[in-house]
């Protein structure tokens, strides 16, 4: 019955979460006086030379309709709630006219996913490892190595990183491209998988360095905490391996709430594999979001917003339900 | 002093050095008479470091010591508005949430939860493009402080929660202590130590974000921020150029000034936690 509460209050905070998300993408554009129809029409009657009052008036309402700035703003946020919330339909994008919005960021969407999603799992993965070992074994010379590389990385931004990885490997040594060009049209499937191995590894491996740092330092200060509790010392005493202590003692009781921690920094990540795709000129929505302001696609930069935000939002509400399935001493609070 | 010194880690004296050498970088170096390394063609273009550009100019004629020097300062200073928002606003709502219980700390909680996992980078995306670079240093911050209260605010409550259990202040309560004078004499001394690191991360957390915003070309537009002096370095294809003159110092100093405040960061939290140990 317990089980229940925990779901239901978990969904209830995930459709919140998106529900005051979306709204603030609803309510921020309306704020600012820039008026996305008047700077479209001013931009077409500069492209076409003269327009007369009928044609421009005309366009100002199919502006209107195809921007959903039409009728009251009470009938804008339900038509937005109702199209773009739960159709995935933001209208026709502006740069690609009129291929719909949701079409266009499902052909990105995969991209950003593939990296972000392979990178976070490595990166948990190994940090926790070294992390756990560098608790466990705190006083070894090589974790106190490892300790220091991670603080060095890991509070160094995702835009610098990138950066400097792209100048070494990318233009300096040459070892990897400089800017993704992944061949998104060839036919031999074997063909494009080399190509996206091939272009992803330096946007991967900047989310996966930063990564990396945080989860060997948090990791790290957990393991050893933990290694000084009593129950470790009584394993000791029964003489039981290290490997089997730091396995199933420390692992298991610091492992859970890195699993809680990998839900909190989702986020996190989205936000630097966008800045990522946008140095390695890597095909995911952070490169759609760049193209979008670049060209004032008003439709698109509202659409990938809030796709990002529902995307987050199931992202951390599935790491949040895993939680209790890993926890043996389940307390559904 | 000589006290604090000698119990101070290897981490935190090195964060300390690296904080004074940047502040007096960004806000006493610059009280010196120079030029606005803003306007272009002040110095020939391209130069190599010399006797009078340290750092040599940029292809547009500015030069990039001052320019390094003023990006610095106005990155900082928008690191402090919104640590000072996000601090601020965090306590409150924390100590608000935490003291009063029952249905304002849940709604308050619901709100604070929201925020913390909500992406922010798309939201300061979708304001920033709409501001179209005219927004000022202010606008920056205070649009990038909207994110940076919620963690503390979670943070605060718990503390809250913890102290408002323990018996100085039930003793203060069944004084006649009013509710906010207990706040301010027993409940903030607790969150001053947090407070402080709490302060200094959001600090890097701010100028990581505008970093971000810059490479998006949404940064304040002729606002030398390190974000904007990388940016523009990359837009003039400083990389493929090799000026690494031009483009080498906002990195090396960002890089410096990142591991730098966190090594005072963690330095700091060791030696809050031996100070108590002992």
């Amino acid at each position: 019955m317990k089980a229940w509460k925990y779901i239901g209050l978990r969904l209830i905070t995930w459709a919140l979460v998106i529900w005051i998300g979306v709204t603030f993408v609803f309510i921020i554009p309306r704020l600012f006086p820039s008026n996305p129809v008047e700077n479209m029409i001013s931009r077409i009657t500069a492209m076409s030379g003269t327009m007369d009052a009928i044609q421009v008036e005309a366009l100002r309402r199919q502006l209107r309709v195809q921007f959903g700035l039409d009728g009251s703003l009470w009938e804008q946020y339900t038509t937005y709630i109702k199209n773009g919330l739960f159709g995935f339909n933001f209208g026709p994008s502006l740069m690609n006219y009129p291929t719909p919005v949701g079409e266009i960021i499902g052909r990105y969407l995969p991209y950003t996913l593939f990296l972000s999603v392979t990178s976070v799992i490595i990166a948990w993965t190994i940090g926790n490892f070294i992390g756990l070992l560098a608790g466990f074994r705190k006083n070894k010379r090589s974790s106190k190595i490892l300790e220091g590389i991670a603080i060095t990385i890991y509070p160094i931004p995702y835009f610098i990183l990138a950066l400097v990885l792209q100048i070494v490997f990318g233009f300096l040594l040459g070892w990897f491209p400089m800017t993704a060009n992944i061949l998104t049209t060839a036919k031999d499937r074997g063909v494009f998988f080399a190509s996206l191995l091939r272009n992803s590894v330096l946007p991967a491996l900047s989310l996966l360095l930063v990564g990396t740092g945080w989860w060997i330092i948090s990791m790290k200060s957990l393991s050893s905490s933990i290694a000084e509790e009593d129950f470790v010392q009584y394993a000791r005493y029964r003489g039981l391996s290290e490997r089997r202590i730091g396995a199933s003692y420390v692992l298991r009781n610091s492992i859970i709430s890195q699993v809680t921690a990998l839900a909190l920094s989702l986020g996190g990540v989205f936000n630097g594999s966008l800045i990522t795709e946008i140095v390695f000129n890597y095909p995911g929505v952070g490169k759609l979001i760049q193209q979008a302001i670049l060209s004032s696609d008003y439709n698109m930069i509202l659409g990938t917003i809030t796709i990002s935000i529902i995307a987050i939002a199931t992202a951390t509400l599935v790491a949040d339900l895993i939680y209790p399935f890993i926890d043996p001493r389940i307390r559904y609070s | 002093m000589k006290v604090f010194w000698s119990n101070a880690g290897f981490r935190l004296k090195v964060g300390i050095f690296a904080l004074v050498f940047f502040l007096v970088l960004g806000y006493i170096v610059p009280l010196f008479p120079h030029v606005d390394p803003i306007i272009y063609n002040t110095y020939p273009k391209n130069l190599k470091p010399n006797a009078v550009n340290w750092l040599g100019t940029t292809a547009l004629g500015q030069d990039i010591f001052w320019l390094l020097v003023e990006s610095l300062r106005n990155s900082i200073l928008i690191g402090l508005i919104v640590a000072t928002i996000g601090t601020t606003v965090g306590i409150f709502i924390g100590l608000l949430s935490g003291f009063l219980g029952g249905f304002w700390d849940r709604a308050l909680m619901v709100l604070t939860d929201t925020f913390v996992v909500i992406p922010s980078l798309p939201i300061l995306i979708l304001m920033t493009s709409l501001m179209k670079g005219q927004a000022g240093i202010l606008l920056l911050a205070l649009t990038l402080g909207l994110f940076a209260w919620a963690w503390p605010a979670r943070q605060v409550r718990s503390m809250a929660l913890t102290l408002k259990e323990r018996d100085f202040i039930q003793t203060a309560w069944f004084s006649g202590e009013g509710a906010i004078q207990t706040i301010f004499t027993e409940i903030l001394p607790f969150v001053w130590t947090w407070a402080l690191s709490n302060f200094m991360n959001a600090v890097l957390v701010a100028i990581a974000s505008e970093s971000s915003l810059a490479v998006l070309g949404l940064s304040p537009a002729n606002l030398p921020t390190l974000g904007n002096m990388i940016q523009w370095a990359r837009e003039r294809n400083a990389i493929l150029l090799k000026q690494w003159n031009w483009i080498g110092p906002p990195v090396i100093l960002t890089i410096l000034l990142f591991i730098g405040l966190f090594l005072l960061i963690t330095g700091y939290n060791d030696y809050q936690t031996r100070k108590r140990g002992r």
